[in-house]
């Protein structure tokens, strides 16, 4: 049977579209339960103190209402903070709703009213009377400069921010050309279109969970510890994710208390949580940044210096890669950077698309455009002039890099040759027309945790994949469907595969843009495994045809195969543990970004008409799902430049943003054309099938692209993110 | 539906060419009374406040945010959510466009970006590329999936009219 060429590589339809455009895909709040409960938090309303007492007396006779659960009133549960870890977690003891009568953040859970149904539980929550004993806060990250420190422990998995080299102090103030600013960005929230949800089902024997997370594995072995469930089956399933952007990577608030309420209650909850109350499951950190480029009048960089403030929570010391690219991404021998903490009194800072990269990338991306104006170097020159084919950093080459072809395809695509250097030289009628861009690198790695994934041969001929991970809108369930195509030598609609559920072969958490390389290395290896042990079989069979593998794979073959053997035992199960990289090679994912801003001068409204995104990210799967990652991307990146705020009153400690009205995501509307191209990189180092991942490379240079663009529009230099209105016109005026 | 309390109306929706009762408290929303009640969880919740649009449905043909209406408010009415468009083997072209478009990703807005397109089509107001993305602003996606969802909408509004809209 002919099967054509490859199917990996190939723009097929996301396997899961049909089901999800007819709304048949089932998230966590939409499975069906007997007898099934509904909670409601009640959230604090002060950002640091004690809980004095709760008045519930009033929720408890609502009609409907089942029990009302507090720190005084929760079942027992472990209190070694150290029992909570989760792999995703930063140093710290983890955050324990319910735990006690402390308030470490607004909007931190204080009590639970569950009902039997959802408005019950919603309605009567309004009725609990929380009086607290407030202490002095602080939610300023401005204000807590002076008391910013470098953590004294690095979080698991990631690596140090590079150490010094030459002496970058002297030669930036040596240089003939220097610049040097502060910049700050706005934390975030994720905000995924699905609310996070949990709905469990208690059983004697069994407890299901029905979660919105990005590692069911991880939730699992939690709850189990957490809750002492040992003596029961604890299942996660998470078969359909609603977006998460990072905010699924730990077990979440609404897992830990439907699971907290279902046992002492003995019954089946779901936990629902509304939109306001999402603004406190975690955040992007904000920041603030100084750089110094120092250069000679050529632009060629002499000295590089990166200092970055972030804020964290005061139970936890949260840590992304802010400034691990800093040494790396251009020739410089002089380097000198500074990662530090700030503690707030906040919800602990969670993982957003390309954490810490689209952070700090954003100030050294300004920087250089700063610089090519002090040295009156195009842009797209001066990052050329200052390209490395090495890490310096490590001191070791990368294993493959084709930012160069990025550059020159991009600039090509996007018509950079056109662009008039100096600021405010171009215009389109009543608009100031702005063309700006930068340079964007993610690591590309895969996990460090093994992934395992298991195919069987089913009875009708086909294979059926199985693996723990999930799908968070990535395009995961096509992708290792068309591995397992091409391992298995079958179409595309002889694999079915099965995801996100903790009963299934182990994964690590999904993210960090590894699970492409890892859990698709997982999956072609189990295939690899299995057709060998078909071959084998049929061999012992007697059966040969014409000897080629694809015949005895086709069904035909197969249905022989399984009437002379026992099919049960043909299944295959591999383990994929860190490809041997050793220290030997840089890994990372590379992008240029070219953007174009237009501005009505009088009103300083900003509109990004156009993104050319030209990305070098080693094998791409499927470009159809892989430059949906990457527009995906770029559209929250127009969202981190030019909207979004989760703006605190520090007088209430208080996020001031409690729903879309506030806090503005971008619209179809916000959203002009954007391109993307795929670099051709062959990297046979990086995995064990050529993929580097796509999950956050496109957000990194989306937001210096059009900072630097909204710069040569107008002439001024907003170095604080949102660039808004107001920060715009107040620039101008 | 058991009446939980004295305060419980009646209700008669025919939703998807079925007529269906409920007897529910007067808050109950629209979207609450498909999801929780009658299980017809293909529209989503996304903000409960009318800003995200993944609870569009469409009432007697015009695109509406379930989670803003209450269920009492529109008795008699005619209630399309996306499992009465399309079916699995012949999906709405809207359906079919989005799939092909890579218009989704995690899935989760989409019922309520078809909902809403098949409104803004048989509204019949936009008609250029910048009036559908004006117009299809009341749904939001977190994926940033806009640029195909226009692909889908655009190619389906030049295709020549059939007959399986609803």
């Amino acid at each position: 049977m002919d099967r054509g060429p490859a199917i990996t590589g190939k723009s097929i339809p996301r396997i899961d579209g049909p089901l999800k455009v007819r709304g048949q895909a089932k998230y966590a709040a939409e499975y069906e339960v007997p007898d099934l409960l509904h909670a409601a938090i009640v959230s604090a309303s002060i950002a640091k103190g004690r809980v004095i007492s709760i008045d519930s007396a009033d929720a408890k006779s609502f009609p409907g209402v089942v029990a009302v659960l507090t720190h005084q009133n929760r079942p027992w549960f472990w209190p070694f903070s150290f029992l909570y870890k989760d792999p995703a977690g930063p140093p710290g003891q983890p955050f324990r709703p319910l735990y006690n009568d402390r308030v470490h953040f607004s909007g931190q859970p204080v009590a639970l009213v569950v009902g039997d149904t959802y408005e019950a539980a919603r309605d009567a929550a309004a009725l609990v009377r929380v009086s607290y004993h407030r202490e002095q806060h602080s939610t300023d990250l401005a204000a807590e400069v002076s008391r910013a420190y470098k953590s004294p422990r690095r979080r698991l998995g990631l690596a140090p921010t590079p150490q010094p080299t030459g002496d970058a102090d002297r030669a930036f103030s040596e240089a003939p050309v220097k610049v040097e600013a502060t910049y700050t960005t706005a934390a975030e929230n994720h905000h995924p279109m699905e609310l996070f949800a949990t709905t469990v089902e208690w059983g004697d024997k069994t407890v299901t969970v029905y979660d919105k997370t990005q590692s069911p594995k991880s939730v699992e072995i939690f709850l189990k510890v957490a809750f002492r469930l040992f003596r029961r089956k604890v299942r996660v399933v998470s078969s359909f994710v609603g977006g998460a952007f990072g905010l699924g990577l730990r077990p979440q608030q609404s897992v830990f208390l439907a699971v907290l309420a279902a046992k002492a209650l003995k019954r089946s909850i779901r936990l629902v949580i509304p939109r306001d109350q999402m603004f406190a499951l975690g955040y992007r950190a904000n920041s603030i940044q100084t750089v110094s480029l120092g250069a000679d009048k050529n632009g060629h960089l002499l000295a590089v210096r990166h200092r970055a403030i972030a804020a964290t929570s005061r139970n936890e010391d949260a840590q992304d890669p802010m400034l691990n690219f800093s040494a790396s991404l251009y020739r410089c021998h002089n380097v000198k950077l500074a990662y530090e903490l700030a503690k707030l009194d906040t919800v602990s800072p969670c993982d957003m698309r390309a954490p810490g990269a689209a952070t700090g990338m954003f100030a050294l991306e300004c920087a250089m455009d700063e610089l090519a104006y002090a040295t009156n170097v195009d842009p797209l020159v001066l990052r050329l002039a200052n390209y490395t084919e090495r890490d310096q950093s490590e001191n070791r080459p990368f294993s493959s890099k084709a930012l160069r072809e990025c550059y020159a395809q991009g600039a090509e695509r996007f018509g950079w040759a056109k662009r008039s250097h100096a600021p405010r030289s171009m215009r389109k009628g009543k608009e100031l027309v702005g063309w700006g861009m930068a340079t964007g690198v993610w690591e590309a790695a895969m996990s460090p945790v093994p992934a395992r994934a298991k195919v069987r041969l089913l009875a009708d001929g086909r294979f059926e994949v199985t693996s723990s991970i999930t799908d968070i809108g990535t395009g995961t369930y096509t992708i290792l469907t068309q591995i397992a195509a091409d391992a298995l030598e079958a179409s595309i609609e002889r694999v079915v595969v099965k995801l996100g559920d903790s009963a299934l072969p182990f994964n690590p958490i999904q993210g960090g843009s590894w699970t492409a390389a890892t859990s698709g290395s997982a999956v072609q290896a189990a295939c690899n495994k299995l057709k060998k042990k078909i071959l084998s079989r049929a061999k012992q069979a007697g059966i040969v045809g014409n000897g080629q593998s694809t015949e005895l794979l086709s069904p035909a073959a197969l249905a022989d195969l399984l009437r002379l053997s026992d099919h049960d035992n043909l299944s295959a199960t591999a383990t994929i543990i860190n490809f041997p990289f050793g220290k030997k090679y840089t890994g990372a994912t590379h992008s240029a970004v070219f953007a174009e801003v237009r501005i009505d001068e009088e009103l300083a409204v900003v509109r990004v008409t156009r993104l050319v995104c030209a990305v070098a990210a080693g094998r791409i799967l499927n470009p159809a799902t892989a430059r949906s990652q990457i527009i995906g991307a770029s559209v929250m990146g127009i969202g981190k430049a030019l909207y979004e705020d989760a703006a605190t009153d520090h007088n209430l400690g208080r996020c001031m943003a409690h729903s879309f009205a506030d806090y503005h995501i971008p619209s179809n509307a916000d959203v002009y054309e954007i391109e993307v191209l795929f670099a051709e990189e062959t990297d046979d180092k990086v995995s064990p099938i050529g993929v580097k991942g796509v999950g956050e490379i496109g957000s990194v240079a989306v937001a210096p692209a059009i900072a630097n663009a909204i710069f040569h529009a107008t002439g001024q230099r907003i170095r604080d993110l949102p660039i808004t209105i107001d920060r715009l016109a107040r620039s101008r005026d | 539906m058991e009446a939980r309390s004295n305060t419980a109306v009646g209700v008669t929706l025919t939703i998807n060419g079925v007529e269906r009762n409920a007897s529910i408290e007067p808050c109950v929303t629209l979207l609450d009374l498909l999801r929780e009640e009658f299980h017809l969880t293909g529209t989503k919740k996304g903000c409960d406040h009318g800003q995200c649009g993944a609870c569009t449905v469409l009432v007697n043909g015009t695109r509406i945010n379930s989670c803003l209406v209450l269920a009492v408010s529109r008795n008699g009415s005619e209630i399309t959510t996306i499992e009465g468009i399309g079916t699995p083997d012949e999906l709405h072209p809207l359906q079919e466009a989005f799939v092909r478009h890579d218009a989704l990703q995690c899935g989760y807005c989409t019922p309520g970006q078809i909902c809403s397109a098949i409104g803004l089509i048989s509204e019949g107001r936009a008609k250029t590329r910048d009036e559908i993305r004006e117009a299809m602003s009341g749904n939001l996606c977190r994926c940033g999936a806009y640029i195909g969802i226009v692909d889908a909408i655009e190619e389906v509004m030049a295709a020549p009219k059939r007959k399986t809209v609803p």
